[in-house]
């Protein structure tokens, strides 16, 4: 996910400080991975070089910390965020590269390339009871974002289940 | 790594206790119809309270194997061993007993008589143990209460949407409070919400009862409600047994 589209588009919403950026960052998509405020500085003063956002305000923060820059978007961020939620994201191969690898130098190595698929599956599907009952106690956020990785899983579990059902030809094939 | 999670699997929702008592021990299992073989050496154990799925593809054998564990058809050979009696050497007339008494039932097309309404059918397994039609409806109507379906008692199986009959049909199945649960593809003809809905309230309510539920899916979504899983495969179960 591109973090600094997502800074771009919650500061297209309302002018923030960094602090305030990365709190609803935070409470919106980190639930899995909180931005590290390095991260966010780094990211912001990158938009600001671009010309995305711009600095509109420095106050002394209460008692001794530094001071607070706020930060609003620019005409050109605002272009940048619309462009960047209109085009579709390109769908990843994600783990069938390695467990392809994985079951051909199975069969290969004359390993069972079956139990291998069988780990992986319930492995699999001891992950989606996590999000499961994650889902069963969230909200509606939880639900959403539990539901987006459910269908994931299930679909890295066909591959592994329409693999078995293909192991013997597979294995004809590595092997002439 | 696999076997941490095999471990966890088997954990109750709220207390962590791990179940570990064998309610079904199924041995070597074997059924054909004619030369048609569905199950040749399948080997299940089913823990008081735990939710188990079957998994498969289709025509591996997984609705067989539960047939079979429910008492619904006798295996040519192998034992099925339910809470210390012999399921395979009971009588006809014993092993209905049994599913009348301690197991319940949900099939994928929720299988309501047409002519009673929700309520009626509900009762109905109530009324067969021989409990007075006041009471049976009074509990009938507790159980659709919390299944979020009060509002379907009058109406007849036909006239409530299919999400609804199958919360009236989980209701059935837990009214008698049974010790075992068994759902064929219970979500099989509903949507992806409905069948959520329904697969939440069956397991949360069957773990409040101390039920156990054997559930045939060939949904990984349905089975990611479940604590464990076995896969037929050729007529064979692949699992873990149960820690002694």
């Amino acid at each position: 996910m591109s973090v600094s589209h997502t800074l771009l588009g919650l500061l297209e919403a309302e002018p923030r400080h960094g602090y305030d950026l990365k709190k609803i960052y935070d409470e919106q998509f980190g639930q899995d991975r909180p931005l590290a405020y390095g991260q966010v500085y780094s990211t912001l003063s990158r938009l600001l070089r671009n010309g995305l956002i711009k600095a509109t305000g420095v106050e002394q923060s209460d008692g001794p910390g530094p001071e607070r820059k706020r930060y609003t978007i620019t005409d050109a961020g605002v272009t940048d965020v619309a462009r960047w939620l209109s085009t579709p994201e390109s769908p990843q191969p994600y783990l069938q590269n390695t467990l392809y690898t994985k079951v051909v130098l199975a069969l290969l190595s004359g390993r069972s390339a079956a139990d291998l698929l069988t780990i992986q599956r319930s492995e699999h599907l001891a992950a989606m009871r996590v999000f499961t009952q994650r889902k069963i106690d969230g909200d509606l956020a939880d639900q959403l974002i539990c539901d987006h990785a459910l269908f994931h899983l299930e679909a890295d579990l066909r591959w592994l289940e329409l693999t078995t059902a293909r192991l013997d030809e597979l294995a004809t094939a590595v092997r002439s | 790594m696999a076997g941490t999670h095999h471990g966890q699997a088997r954990r109750t929702r709220d207390g962590g206790a791990v179940v570990n008592q064998p309610l079904i021990v199924a041995d070597d299992v074997h059924k054909s119809f004619g030369s048609t073989t569905a199950l040749c050496g399948a080997s299940v154990e089913v823990a008081a309270g735990e939710v188990l799925a079957i998994m498969g593809p289709s025509g591996s054998g997984k609705s067989t194997l539960l047939h079979c564990l429910a008492g619904i058809i006798a295996p040519d050979s192998g034992t099925i061993n339910y809470g210390g009696q012999d399921l395979v050497a009971m009588s006809d007339k014993q092993r209905s007993a049994l599913r009348r008494t301690e197991f319940g039932f949900v099939f994928q097309f929720g299988q309501l008589v047409p002519e009673l309404t929700c309520l009626e059918n509900v009762a109905l397994p109530l009324r067969l143990a021989g409990i007075a039609r006041k009471p049976a409806e009074a509990k009938a109507m507790d159980w659709l209460e919390r299944l979020e379906v009060k509002d379907v008692a009058a109406k007849r199986p036909g006239d409530a949407s299919g999400g609804q009959g199958q919360r009236v049909a989980v209701a059935r199945a837990l009214v008698t409070g049974p010790k075992v649960v068994f759902a064929d593809e219970p979500t099989g003809a509903l949507d992806s919400l409905n069948g959520e809905r329904v697969m939440r309230m069956l397991t949360e309510a069957a773990r409040q009862s101390n039920a156990a539920v054997v559930l045939v899916t060939h949904e990984p979504r349905v089975a990611a409600y479940s604590d464990r899983e076995i896969v037929v495969r050729d007529g064979v179960a692949t699992m873990r047994k149960l820690a002694a």
